[in-house]
Order: structure tokens, then C-alpha cells, then sequence
């Protein structure tokens, strides 16, 4: 990769251990991971602070105390375990950012609408997909406060007394186990796009 | 082209534009048209400042204003959403990019004057930084949202990487009843396969009634492929297409040699899909959804569904929380659900066909005086045409709201919100917990039965009014 056009101030990282935060919802759209009056900014700070933000404040701006990621121990938790779908709904990046923002490195659901997936996986968030018994394990260990790791070296999640494998598109892996992103590896395919340009201008696609 | 095997629409324009591919990485995908707007766009151009780049084809990069402006004549008071706008001018005047911002005749939806100004064209690959691209595919293109970061690399490269989805055909048939269109038919599909039914794969939209339809509700039909959870909808180019494209101001100068190209953009005979789902829509009646995701919906006959009856137990826990959120009670009547906000608008409903929808429903009669309702046309040019069709009086004299163009309250980021615990009904795409505002709670409808809503101030069968 190109290290001109490496985004600077990633974090290369292959394994997050931490406890886990669950919201068993099904269908956890966009709009409610960061609703869209906080989607206004022009850069990227802070939107981590809004993080779920109708879900975790009731009506009158307090904070639920019985919203999951309010309570105490969840504090510094860097692995969200959701329902399935998670991140339907609009393209915002916003979405990953938020969660990244506020210290989530990996999702773990049975599974993952494709535009957050990918927008997640650019971020160096790791959607990590399982089966629904691995899940009912991990929510289980969850509620006793147990901690695991996913570890993406070896694209597998370990807890106590057990662990499952996971697939995650090979190449944004890569991508994130050396910190670096996909423009670079994409201006490096320059030749080949200007040569597809010149076809197209001689009319030979299409 | 003879010797090969039958392709589908998809494989058609993903072949046309892989620009290269490697056993290792997804496919580098070219793009025609990238269309901006204010929201996803800051962050790409301040990523293409801090790594020295410039974007490579300004002019296959189109921007407008449409999440964050305000539907009211005046200046933008809301001082994030000001700086924002601005930064679009900035942005787009340093990279060269034509820009149909604050002002301008031709401004609306990024997806309704892509298609409108003639950008949107068969073959192209369409991109946006927004989900609701999909819309473009009922050109017989393939037009997909994207996130920032892929903004970004786009404007550097005028390409994406994507993993090839899978090809899925949603063959639709039979005969649409009076009062029922593309609106009823994609809400009546969500509500058969769910909203990640569709994950992974494009869908193509085939079948007598898909041909049938206009132009404008193809476009309502690809526009909420994204609600089922496929990236892309699109809808083989046709003559219906072509017409609607002839004219156009970025409509191809030679437009015979064109629609001759353009022709060749349908899946061929015998074509595999990799998926295939069937919808008839002979016995449909108008759809209304009642929960909080946009599969959530049921005939406007229907009653409000019971989650004891629901077997699966997430399924049941999802749609129990739904109906507490949205305050229905089990078996109760959807027809008939005092209402307090009519939104006529968004990317799905706000083109002109839509607005002579409502506005035949008006026509002479009042809203209701508990209902606030807004029309809002999807850019400029439904504007001008609405009020040359005089529609615009229509809405006014019924005791409605004609706003100027804009997402409005389909995102709810320009201040036109749906209060708190209010009801609503939207001919947008998402009935998502606070997306019309927090605490809002969204029927979504097509214009007809919003219309019919509006004017009697509860929940309606529009067939009773027609």
C-alpha cells in the first residue's frame, strides 16, 4: 500500500478483549444509533457523545437507568453484542463513527446490514457475525460480567469455556491489521483506471 | 455478445464497469455519476485535503442541497446547518464541482434532479452518499448509497471497491386495484420478505406490473429497495424510459444512438437469478405500515397485529416494543387512527405524479382542522410544474402547508418535525423511532392514502374518496 496516502492516525490492532454491552434488539437502524439532528457536523469529534442517544435519555433529556449502556459496569465496554440486522437503514458513516467514538472496537450479531457492515470495516470496527446458539453463549456470559476476546489475527472469539470462528471480508483484514485503508490500495490501481477511461473514450465498453 | 450466456441486468452493468480485479480484494467498480449533498460530503473533501488530493472527475460529480435546508423562504437559521450548506459552496467551488445549491432553479432531492435534469441514464453505475440512491436503478442502471469514506474515494479515484452482491428477481404480477400503486407494492414486499430480506443482494424488479408503471413510481419502488436490505432495485430500461428521458438538459445529444445502446440494458431471456421472490398484487389493498420498521406494514383493512400470536420469540419481543412505541393496541383498526401530521414528500413521493395523487384527493376539499399538513415537492422543477398545473392552490385552498424543496420531515433535520408522541403520516421511507422527530411515530403511506388521511384526520382507505 501507498503509505502517501494512508490515513494518518490509525490504529492497527488485532485483538480487543473487554466485557460486553448488549441490546438484544432486533433491527437497530441508523437513526437509532445516531439520529440524524446530530448528523449537522462538519467533522467527526464528538459524535461518539451521541451515541444511541434517544434509546439512552428518556423524554426529558435524563439518562435511562435501565438503558444497557448506562449502567455502571458497562462503563469502558469495547464490544457491543446486538440483535440481528443491526445498522439497517441509511448510509450515514456517522453510525461507526458514534460507536467507534465511544470506544466500541467490535459488534458481534447473527447479522449486519451490508452499507453499516462496510462503512464499519473502514473504520477498523469489526462487525463480527455468529450464530444464533454463540450468541444466546455470549449474552449468557454477558450477564455475569464475563469478558471476551476477538481476536482478528485469528478470526476467532474466545471466551471462558469456549470459542467460535468468524469470516470477515479478507482484504478490509488486512486492511486493519496494518492500520492502513482502502485509498491506498485503490490510488495504487491508478494505471488501470486511467487505461478503463481510455477504453471508455473510444467507445469500446458498453 | 451472442455466443455468451444470458446475463441478467445486474451482471450486465457490473462486467461494463470492473476496472479491476484480484483474488484478494473486491472488485474495483467504476463510477459514472457520483452525486453529493451537505451531510456525507465534509468529511470525504477534508480527507482529500489532508492526503493532497484532488477529485478526479469533477464532472461526473454533481452536487445539491436538500437534508438540512429549510422548506420556508428565508435564510437558513439553524447555525450548524448554515455551516454546513456552506462548506457544500466551499467544497464544490475548490474541486470544481457543479453545484446546484441555495438558489438555484434547479435545485430538489439529490435523487429526484438526477433523474429530472436527465444525469441519471441506463447502464451508468450511480453513486451517493446516501441509501436511498437505489432510486436511480429504475433507469436500468445500478445506483447504490455508499458511506463517506467510499465519498472519499470516489472523488479520488472515480471508483469503489465492492463484493460482488448476489442477484435477486422480485417478479411482480397480477393487476393493481384503483387506489393502489408503487408505494403499495414496496410496502406490501416488506412486509412479506422483512427489512434485511434482502441483504447482500440487488434486486431487479420484473413482471407485468413493474412494466406498466411510470417512471416516477418505478422510481418509488427502487427507491425503498434499501428498506428490504438490498443495496440497488432497478428496473430494465424500456420505452417507457426513453421518453422520459428525451429532452432532458444532460439527456445524450444524440439520443437515437443512445437509446439504441440503451436498449441492450435488460436482463436477456433465460437469465439466472441467483434469487428469485413473486408478489401478486391483484387483491392488494392500499398498505400502511404500523410499526417501526418499514416491514412492519399491513393493508389499511387490516387490524393492528397481536404479539401473542407471534411465535418466534425475538420477532414477538420486537414487534411488542413497536406497538408500545407507537401506542396501538393489539386488534384494534388501523383505518380510522386519529392522526395529527400529514407529510406529502421525500425522495419516495415527492415527484409530480405523486403531488396530482394528493392533490386529486384535495381537490375541493378541507384538511382536517386537527391535521398539520405539509406538501413538499422534490425539487424546484415539481414545483414550477405543480403550480403551472395549478396543483399548488389545490393544497392551499384544502388548508395545507406548500413548502419549497427538500427532505424535510422524511429526516426531520431542517426543523420540520413531528412533535413528540404525535401521529403521522408520510409518504417517506422510514417509520423508524424518531425519525420524524423524537418521540414521533410514522404511518407510512403513498400520497393517496396521505391525501385521503389528511382530509378526514384519522388513518383511511382512500378507495372510499376516489
Amino acid at each position: 500500500m501507498s503509505a502517501r496516502t494512508t490515513e494518518p492516525g490509525r490504529e492497527p490492532f488485532q485483538t480487543v478483549n473487554s466485557r460486553i454491552a448488549v441490546l438484544p434488539q432486533d433491527n437497530i437502524d441508523t437513526d437509532q444509533i445516531i439520529p440524524a439532528r446530530f448528523l449537522k457536523v462538519t467533522d467527526k469529534a464528538g459524535i461518539g457523545t451521541h451515541l444511541f442517544e434517544d434509546l439512552r435519555r428518556g423524554p426529558d433529556g435524563v439518562l435511562l437507568a435501565d438503558f444497557p449502556l448506562n449502567k455502571a459496569e458497562n462503563e469502558g465496554v469495547a464490544i457491543l453484542l446486538a440483535g440481528h440486522n443491526f445498522g439497517c437503514g441509511s448510509s450515514r458513516e456517522h453510525a461507526p463513527w458514534a460507536l467507534a467514538g465511544a470506544g466500541f472496537r467490535a459488534v458481534i450479531s447473527t447479522s449486519f446490514a451490508d452499507i453499516f457492515k462496510s462503512n464499519a470495516l473502514k473504520n477498523g470496527l469489526l462487525p463480527v457475525v455468529v450464530d444464533s446458539a454463540t450468541w444466546s453463549a455470549l449474552a449468557h456470559l454477558a450477564s455475569s460480567g464475563g469478558t471476551v476476546a476477538v481476536d482478528l489475527s485469528e478470526l476467532e472469539v474466545r471466551w471462558p469455556g469456549g470459542k467460535v470462528g468468524f469470516t470477515i471480508d479478507s482484504f478490509a483484514r488486512t486492511c486493519i491489521l496494518h492500520g492502513t485503508d482502502e485509498l491506498g490500495y485503490i490510488l495504487d490501481h491508478e494505471p488501470e483506471i486511467a487505461a478503463f477511461e481510455r477504453r471508455r473514450e473510444r467507445g469500446e465498453q458498453q | 455478445m451472442t455466443d455468451q450466456a444470458p446475463r441478467t441486468l445486474f451482471d450486465k452493468l457490473w462486467q461494463a464497469h470492473v476496472v479491476h480485479e484480484a483474488p484478494d480484494a473486491p472488485t474495483l467498480l467504476y463510477i459514472d455519476l457520483h452525486l453529493i449533498h451537505e451531510v456525507t460530503s465534509p468529511q470525504a473533501f477534508d480527507g482529500l485535503r489532508r492526503r493532497g488530493l484532488r477529485v478526479r472527475c469533477p464532472a461526473r460529480t454533481v452536487a445539491t442541497v436538500d437534508h438540512s435546508i429549510p422548506t420556508e423562504r428565508g435564510p437558513v437559521r439553524d447555525a450548524l446547518a448554515a455551516s454546513q450548506i456552506a462548506a457544500l459552496e466551499r467544497n464544490a467551488r475548490e474541486f470544481g464541482i457543479a453545484l446546484y445549491g441555495t438558489g438555484h432553479p434547479q435545485r430538489g432531492i439529490v435523487h429526484v434532479i438526477g433523474p429530472e435534469l436527465g444525469l441519471t441514464q441506463p447502464g451508468m453505475t450511480i453513486v451517493c452518499g446516501d441509501s436511498h440512491t437505489s432510486t436511480h436503478g429504475a433507469f436500468g442502471a445500478l445506483a447504490f448509497g455508499i458511506g463517506t469514506s467510499e465519498v472519499e474515494h470516489v472523488f479520488a479515484s472515480q471508483c469503489v471497491l465492492q463484493q460482488k452482491p448476489r442477484s435477486c428477481e422480485v417478479r411482480i404480477e397480477g393487476t393493481l386495484g384503483s387506489g393502489v400503486g408503487a408505494k403499495d407494492v414496496i410496502l406490501a414486499l416488506l412486509a412479506q420478505i422483512g427489512v434485511g430480506g434482502g441483504t447482500g443482494s440487488v434486486f431487479e424488479y420484473t413482471g407485468s406490473v413493474v412494466r406498466s408503471l411510470s417512471m416516477e413510481e418505478r422510481m418509488t419502488l427502487c427507491n425503498m429497495s434499501i428498506e428490504g436490505g438490498a443495496r440497488a432495485g432497478m428496473v430494465a430500461a424500456d420505452d417507457m424510459t426513453f421518453a422520459y428521458l428525451a429532452g432532458r438538459e444532460f439527456a445524450p445529444a444524440d439520443y437515437e444512438a443512445a437509446v439504441k445502446r440503451w436498449r441492450s440494458f435488460r436482463s436477456d431471456d433465460g437469465a439466472r437469478y441467483d434469487m428469485t421472490i413473486g408478489l401478486d398484487v391483484t387483491r392488494l389493498a392500499p398498505m400502511v405500515t404500523f410499526g417501526t420498521n418499514p416491514g412492519m406494514g399491513a393493508q389499511i383493512t387490516a387490524t393492528v397485529p397481536d404479539p401473542a400470536r407471534v411465535g418466534d420469540a425475538s420477532q414477538r419481543a420486537s414487534l411488542r416494543k413497536a406497538l408500545d412505541y407507537m401506542g396501538l393496541k393489539p386488534g384494534s383498526r388501523l383505518a380510522g387512527h386519529p392522526i395529527d401530521v400529514v407529510f406529502i414528500g421525500s425522495c419516495t413521493n415527492s415527484r409530480i405524479h405523486d403531488l396530482r395523487q394528493a392533490a386529486s384527493v384535495m381537490r375541493g376539499r378541507k384538511v382536517s382542522s386537527s391535521v398539520r399538513t405539509l406538501v413538499v415537492p422534490g425539487s424546484y422543477a415539481v414545483k414550477r410544474q405543480a403550480e403551472a398545473e395549478g396543483l399548488d392552490r389545490v393544497f392551499i385552498e384544502a388548508g395545507a402547508e406548500w413548502r419549497e424543496p427538500g427532505c424535510s420531515m422524511c429526516i426531520a433535520m431542517n426543523g420540520d418535525e413531528v412533535p413528540p408522541g404525535k401521529y403521522a403520516v408520510s409518504t417517506s421511507n422510514r417509520n423508524f423511532e424518531g425519525r420524524q422527530g423524537k418521540g414521533s411515530r410514522t404511518f407510512l403511506s403513498s400520497p393517496l392514502t396521505a391525501a385521503a388521511s389528511a382530509v378526514t384526520g384519522c388513518l383511511t382507505d382512500v378507495r372510499s374518496m376516489l
